[in-house]
C-alpha cells in the first residue's frame, strides 16, 4: 500500500463547477417543472425557497464540512468521526453503485435520441417508438429475455466516456470536463429557453406553470413535495458532496461555496422550467387541448412530449438535437460524480492508485449497468430501483447520517467551527436548528407518507413479487452491503493516511 | 398570460437569480486564503 497525497481541486471555480454539474442532473429538467406545477404553481415558490434555507443549503454545508476535514470519501471520513458511522458511508457508496448502474442506460437513450432527433426517427407515435421499435420493452416485467443492442452500444460508449474522464484525476479529469460542460449546458438551454419563448401557446404554458394557488400551501404534502424536491436535486444524502469536497484545500471557503452551489441548481430548475412549459404550451396549442392535458414527467417528458414537440416545430431537428445534447451533458456531470464516491472510496480504504480504482472499480459498475438495463426488462428494472432505492437508500440513509450526527455523535458545533473558521457566510445557531430538528422532522415526514403509499397501493401496480425482488430488495440490499463492506477485513489503506488536515504542522524558517 | 402568474414568474427570477448573483459577489469578496505548504514541505526561499 502506498499513501499518496490526495489530489485537490486546482481553484474555487474548478470545485464550484463540478458540484453544480453534480447537481444539475435529469430530475432539474423533467421533475422540477412537473412537481412546481402540480404543487400549486407560482405559490410552490414559497415551501421550495423555504426548502432549499432551511434543508438544501444546510445539508449542503454539512457534507462539505465533513469532507473538508476529514479529507476522505464518506466510509473513511464517517469512520474518522466514529469507527460504527462507517457503515452510513459504505451504505451511500452502494447507492451511487446502484444509481449509476441505471443512470447511465439514461443516457444512453438520450445519446441515441440525438441522432434519432436528426431524421425524427419516431414518426408520428413517439411513444410506439421509444417502447416497442427502440427499447423492445417486454409485454410485463419478468425475467430479462433478451438484450437490445441499440441500446448497448451508446451504453458502452457512456461508459467509457465516464471511466477516462475519472482516469484523468480531479484535476485534469473532472474539473476540466465541467469546465466545459456547464457553460455549455447553460449557453445551450438558454437557445432552447430563448426558442421556446418565442412559439405559440408559449404563455399559456408559463400561465400553468406560474399561476399560483396559494389555498396548495394549506396542504402538508406540497410541503413534503417542496423538501423532495430540493433534497433529490441537490445531490446530497448519498455521498457526493462529501467526496467532492474531500478535494478541497484546507483553507477553502465552504459556506458560501454552498450558497453558490445551491442558488446555482435551482437558477437552472428555473430556467428549465420556463423551457419546458413554455414548450408544453405550444404543444398544447397545436393540439388544441388546454396545458394541462399534456404536462408530463420524466421519461414520458424527454423521451415522448419532445420529440412530439419536435416534430411539429420549425427547424425541430435542430433544437432536438440541442435539447438531448443538453440532457447527454446534464447527465454525463452527475454520473461522473455518482461513480467517483465508488472509486474514491475503495481509493481510500485499500490505498490503490486511480486508474486500477477507475477501471477496477468503476469497471464494475459498468459491467452490472451492461449486464441488467439495456435488456427487454431494462425499463421495469430501472423504474422499479429508481423509485426504492431514492426512497429507502437517498433520503433513508439522509435521515440517518443527520440524526446520527447531530443527535448522537453531536458533531455539529465542531462542523460549524471548521466551516466557519475559512467561510465568507458565518453559521449561527439557524445552521444547528435546521440540521438538529427541521431536516429530521422533514425526512421522517417524508418516510412515513412515502412507506404509508408503498402499503397502501403497488408501486406502478407493479406486482409484489417483482417490487420484492427488484425495488425492495435493492433498497434492503444496499444496507445489507454496506454492512458487510464495513466488517470486512481490508488491506490497510486509510487507517495510515494522515488525517489530521485541520492543524498544519508549525515549521520553523529555515 | 395572467398578471399573478407574470408576478410570480418575475419574483421567482428576481429571488433565485438574484440569491445566486448575490452568493457569487458575497464568495468573490471573501478571497481565498493561501494554503499552507503540506507538512514537509519546505518553503521557497
Amino acid at each position: 500500500m502506498t499513501n499518496q497525497p490526495r489530489e485537490q481541486w486546482s481553484t474555487r471555480t474548478g470545485f464550484l463547477l463540478a458540484a453544480i454539474g453534480s447537481a444539475i442532473g435529469l430530475g432539474n429538467i423533467w421533475r422540477f417543472p412537473a412537481i412546481t406545477y402540480e404543487n400549486g404553481g407560482g405559490a410552490f415558490l414559497l415551501p421550495y425557497l423555504v426548502a432549499l434555507l432551511t434543508a438544501g443549503i444546510p445539508v449542503l454545508i454539512m457534507e462539505y464540512s465533513i469532507g473538508r476535514k476529514y479529507r476522505m470519501s464518506p466510509p473513511a471520513a464517517l469512520r474518522r468521526m466514529a469507527r460504527p458511522a462507517e457503515v452510513i458511508g459504505w451504505w451511500q457508496v452502494v447507492i451511487c453503485f446502484v444509481i449509476a448502474t441505471y443512470y447511465a442506460v439514461i443516457l444512453a437513450w438520450a445519446v441515441r435520441y440525438v441522432g434519432f432527433s436528426a431524421d425524427q426517427a419516431w414518426g408520428d407515435d413517439p411513444e410506439g417508438f421509444l417502447f416497442g421499435d427502440f427499447l423492445e420493452v417486454a409485454e410485463a416485467p419478468g425475467m430479462i429475455s433478451g438484450y437490445v443492442t441499440a441500446v448497448i452500444w451508446p451504453l458502452i460508449a457512456v461508459w467509457v466516456v465516464v471511466l477516462v474522464i475519472l482516469a484523468f484525476g480531479v484535476r485534469r479529469g473532472i474539473e476540466r470536463a465541467n469546465k466545459v460542460f456547464i457553460p455549455l449546458l447553460v449557453l445551450f438551454f438558454v437557445i432552447l429557453v430563448i426558442r421556446a419563448l418565442t412559439l405559440d401557446g408559449a404563455a399559456e404554458g408559463l400561465d400553468a406553470l406560474f399561476a399560483p394557488d396559494w389555498s396548495e400551501l394549506d396542504n402538508g404534502s406540497v410541503w413534503v413535495a417542496a423538501y423532495g424536491q430540493i433534497f433529490f436535486s441537490l445531490s446530497i444524502g448519498f455521498g457526493i458532496m462529501v467526496t467532492y469536497a474531500s478535494y478541497l484545500g484546507r483553507r477553502a471557503d465552504l459556506t458560501g461555496s454552498a450558497m453558490v452551489a445551491g442558488f446555482a441548481n435551482s437558477s437552472f430548475e428555473i430556467l428549465a422550467g420556463i423551457g419546458v412549459f413554455a414548450t408544453l404550451g405550444f404543444m398544447a396549442a397545436q393540439a388544441g387541448v388546454p396545458v394541462d392535458e399534456v404536462a408530463s414527467a420524466g421519461l414520458g417528458l424527454a423521451f415522448v412530449a419532445f420529440p412530439a414537440v419536435i416534430s411539429e416545430m420549425p427547424a425541430g431537428s435542430f433544437f432536438g438535437v440541442l435539447f438531448f445534447v443538453s440532457l447527454v451533458i446534464a447527465g454525463l456531470s452527475s454520473l461522473i460524480s455518482i461513480v467517483q464516491v465508488v472509486v474514491s472510496a475503495v481509493q481510500d480504504r485499500t490505498g490503490i492508485r486511480r486508474i486500477p480504482a477507475v477501471f477496477g472499480v468503476g469497471g464494475l459498475v459498468a459491467l452490472a449497468s451492461i449486464l441488467l438495463f439495456p435488456t427487454d426488462e431494462g425499463l421495469f428494472l430501472l423504474d422499479a430501483s429508481d423509485h426504492f432505492v431514492n426512497q429507502y437508500g437517498i433520503a433513508l440513509a439522509a435521515l440517518v447520517s443527520v440524526v446520527v450526527i447531530a443527535w448522537v455523535l453531536r458533531k455539529l458545533p465542531e462542523l460549524q467551527q471548521n466551516a466557519d473558521a475559512t467561510s465568507a457566510i458565518r453559521l449561527g445557531h439557524w445552521w444547528r436548528i435546521c440540521l438538529g430538528l427541521i431536516t429530521p422532522l422533514v425526512l421522517g415526514w417524508m418516510m412515513v407518507d412515502s412507506l404509508r403509499q408503498e402499503f397502501d397501493e403497488n408501486y406502478e401496480g407493479y406486482s409484489t413479487e417483482f417490487l420484492l425482488s427488484a425495488g425492495w430488495s435493492v433498497a434492503i440490499g444496499a444496507l445489507l452491503i454496506g454492512v458487510i463492506l464495513t466488517l470486512m477485513p481490508w488491506k490497510a489503506g486509510g487507517e495510515d493516511i494522515d488525517l489530521d488536515m485541520e492543524a498544519p504542522v508549525e515549521r520553523k524558517e529555515p | 398570460m395572467s398578471a399573478s402568474a407574470i408576478v410570480m414568474m418575475i419574483v421567482a427570477i428576481v429571488i433565485v437569480w438574484g440569491g445566486l448573483v448575490a452568493a457569487i459577489i458575497r464568495l468573490r469578496s471573501h478571497a481565498p486564503e493561501p494554503e499552507p505548504p503540506p507538512p514537509g514541505v519546505r518553503p521557497a526561499e
